[in-house]
């Protein structure tokens, strides 16, 4: 009974704090003479944008400039997803190393930059990018085809019709290697043969879409940038926000990933470890076999977090003028006065994106979690 | 096995010269094989690449003593003169120059607070009356108004000192609240757990700036018409909300940890819901969960740097500010290192009390 009472009582304080929110607003909107609504999304949005993944000039619409703005979140979110948990995997590993300098080395790379503001970082690599290096006459040239200066860095493309070729040769190499990995598992559960698959995975990725491009006789052309005038012209261009706000991400998201890796790593128990070599299993094998499986049950929960994070930090891209959604957005309800409209849309994006990683990510460790009978 | 004699001693050995000394360090730890060597002769490349060039440019061909940019662009190392030239506003915002003294009595008080309650003696009602006392204090000598003090409005307040207050105001006001979201989060009434679930999971579900706008350009239009929160007090508010649904997720994993026979022995003992709470379960819940609580803390230290993207004058915006100075310009990277090192000091001796409390908490539970 008396829970009765309380959870009503609850209920009507939230209840009544959001009608007095809803109230005053309304009240003030009309105040104001601001209509509410998404009206405002087919409208002309009339400023450019820097970065645009898809068609988009300021003759567009307000709702297309906000999609472009998704789009970049989602592209340097997962870009940075990708190679923070390259980078973070391998000097989670080196602080375990046997070399007494690589574990020093790396553990002063993890505790100086997980103890920065992100946003700090951010501005110290962007100062760095647009203030300290050359300009595109004198680009710094570390790579053949690779330029980089103040303008960004350059990057040599391929291009022409073999690029389709290409693809579908890489994605039927998918299929099968994963056809290839099931059979193998069959295979070795009959029949005890241990078959090369990780080999022959190779193999597939390289040969198959080179053969059909070859087969194909399409044309396949680089396309590397070339100093014209003031600026580059040709290959793919990272803007210097792109390229501060990649940075940023990925070596203050790497820091954190380090950790987790390690723990994982020293989550499994030495005797696991020397159990497996009794076995007379090689080390790779111990470490894919014995190992992994185990420590990734660890890992996997707080990994997921920090993709989380990475997606959510990628806002701060607004301080460097990168246009993610937050900048577009903000450019939006400042010209539009639109401002409860535009955040709830900001919330909702990545409400929307949180959620996805978080169901994938809880499929996977459901996938590897322990059995237990 | 040759038997000893008895009474005599057996003359003692030195260990193998392969396993001790220096050299023999060097072998297992750097040149164990050919893989390990290759890494070390690489790193060692690289570090002397690296170090001698930073350690020139940080120190031996900074410049300290310059007066104007133009002596600083000579040289060409650092230039740590504009830091010496811009210490002032940097550190303290645009308070107004005379009394820039208020701001730094605070700031020693704050950060003295803060190492005091690292002192585990002081783990009781003190801490309580130490952080009343202190925040008072720190409220008086910076918007002063008594004891002879000018008036100073809370917009001109700025730097090192509003970045300690934006975090310890958050991290005092979140606890408590994140307390009664993670009891209410376990709670068997549904509606109050609904109520709690949806909150935690949607402030987690978005990034922090969001809600920093939201508390911009929103929460005006919350209020009735005439009422007005001033843009500080907005700011802090946003980033309490923020820190309280993540600490009720910490607590939470603590209150988990606690068996399910010390929450039914308390119940038959015969104390109330609350007394349950505070008497039984919080003390051990908390304990549990404190190293992960301080890593909140310096991750909520950290946050407050997003203040600058509303404007608020905390100690990177007055980085910012700083390097408009015309005269001034081209050495952000000088100030941004700077201001880096302040905080990385706070974050990182946080982090390293954490890691010896963790060692001296670790009273049984476990193995």
């Amino acid at each position: 009974m008396r829970a009765i009472i309380y959870q009503v009582i609850a209920l009507l304080a939230v209840g009544s704090a959001i009608w007095f929110l809803i109230h005053n607003t309304l009240n003030n909107l009309s105040a104001r003479n601001i209509s509410t609504g998404f009206g405002f999304l087919s409208k002309e949005a009339g400023f450019a944008i820097g970065e645009t993944p898809i068609e988009y000039s300021p003759a567009s619409t307000y709702a297309r400039a906000i999609t472009v703005g998704l789009l970049n979140t989602l592209r340097v979110a997962l870009i940075g997803i990708v190679l923070a948990t390259i980078l973070g995997t391998i000097i989670g590993i080196a602080r375990l190393s046997r070399n007494w300098l690589i574990r020093k080395i790396s553990s002063i790379y993890v505790e100086v930059m997980r103890n920065i503001p992100l946003l700090l970082q951010l501005f110290f690599w962007y100062a760095i990018i647009s203030e300290t290096l050359p300009g595109p006459r004198q680009a710094m040239h570390p790579l053949p085809g690779v330029f980089v200066s103040n303008r960004g860095i350059q990057m040599p493309t391929v291009q022409g019709e073999g690029l389709f070729w290409l693809f579908v040769g890489l994605a039927v190499a998918l299929v099968l290697i994963f056809g290839l990995f099931k059979w193998a598992r069959k295979n070795q559960e009959k029949t005890g043969q241990i078959f090369p698959s990780g080999r022959w995975s190779i193999a597939l990725l390289l040969l198959l879409p080179a053969g059909l491009w070859f087969f194909s006789g399409t044309s396949l052309s680089l396309d590397v940038p070339e100093l014209k005038g003031f600026n580059f012209a040709g290959g793919m261009t990272l803007s210097p926000e792109f390229a501060a706000l990649l940075l940023g991400l990925v070596i203050y998201t790497a820091a954190f990933i380090a950790e987790v890796v390690r723990s994982g790593i020293q989550s499994v128990n030495r005797g696991q470890w020397e159990a497996a070599e009794a076995l007379g299993l090689k080390r790779s094998h111990v470490l894919r076999l014995i190992v992994l499986p185990q420590a990734l049950r660890v890992i996997v929960p707080p990994m997921t977090s920090q993709y989380l994070n990475i997606t959510k930090n990628s806002s701060l891209a607004v301080a460097i003028g990168y246009p993610d959604i937050v900048s577009v957005i903000n450019t939006t309800l400042n010209q539009t006065g639109q401002a409860i409209e535009g955040i709830m849309m900001i919330m909702a994006a990545y409400l929307t994106v949180s959620l996805s990683i978080s169901v994938f990510m809880n499929w996977y460790n459901k996938r590897i979690a322990l059995v237990e009978r | 096995m040759s038997a000893a004699t008895p009474g005599v001693a057996i003359s003692t050995e030195k260990a193998p010269k392969s396993s001790v000394g220096v050299l023999a360090w060097m072998h297992g730890q750097l040149f164990s094989s050919p893989i390990n060597s290759l890494l070390t002769i690489l790193s060692v490349w690289l570090l002397l690449v690296s170090v001698p060039a930073m350690i020139d440019w940080l120190f031996l061909s900074s410049n300290l003593s310059a007066t104007t940019a133009d002596q600083c662009r000579e040289s060409t190392g650092a230039c740590w003169a504009m830091i010496v030239e811009k210490h002032r506003i940097i550190l303290f915002g645009l308070y107004p120059y005379d009394e820039q003294w208020r701001p730094l009595i605070a700031t020693f008080l704050l950060v003295g607070a803060i190492i005091l309650s690292g002192w585990r003696v002081l783990w009781n009602m003190w801490l309580l009356v130490m952080w009343t006392v202190v925040l008072a204090t720190v409220a008086v000598f910076m918007w002063g108004g008594v004891f002879g003090l000018t008036y100073v409005e809370n917009s001109q307040w700025g730097g090192l000192p509003l970045t300690l207050i934006l975090s310890t105001f958050g991290i005092a006001l979140a606890f408590p609240l994140g307390i009664v979201l993670a009891l209410g989060r376990r709670s068997d009434m549904p509606a109050i757990k609904a109520i709690c679930v949806v909150y935690i999971e949607l402030v987690r579900g978005v990034p922090l700036i969001s809600l920093l706008f939201m508390s911009a350009v929103m929460l005006p239009l919350f209020l009735p018409e005439g009422m007005n929160i001033d843009k500080l007090l907005r700011a802090q508010i946003a980033i309490i909300l923020f820190a309280a649904a993540y600490m009720a997720e910490t607590i939470r994993g603590g209150l988990q940890a606690i068996p399910k026979g010390q929450f039914e022995g308390a119940e038959s003992l015969g104390l109330s819901y609350w007394q349950q709470m505070r008497l039984i379960v919080l003390p051990q819940a908390l304990k549990i969960v404190i190293p992960p609580l301080v890593g909140l803390f310096i991750a909520l230290f950290k946050d407050t740097s997003l203040v600058v993207i509303i404007g608020i004058f905390d100690l990177t915006q007055a980085a910012k500010v700083a390097l408009t100075d015309q005269a001034w310009r081209g050495f952000s990277v000088e100030v941004y290192i700077f201001i880096s090192a302040i905080y990385f000091v706070f974050c990182y001796s946080m982090s390293k009390y954490s890691q010896s409390l963790e060692k001296r908490l670790a009273t049984g539970h476990e193995r």
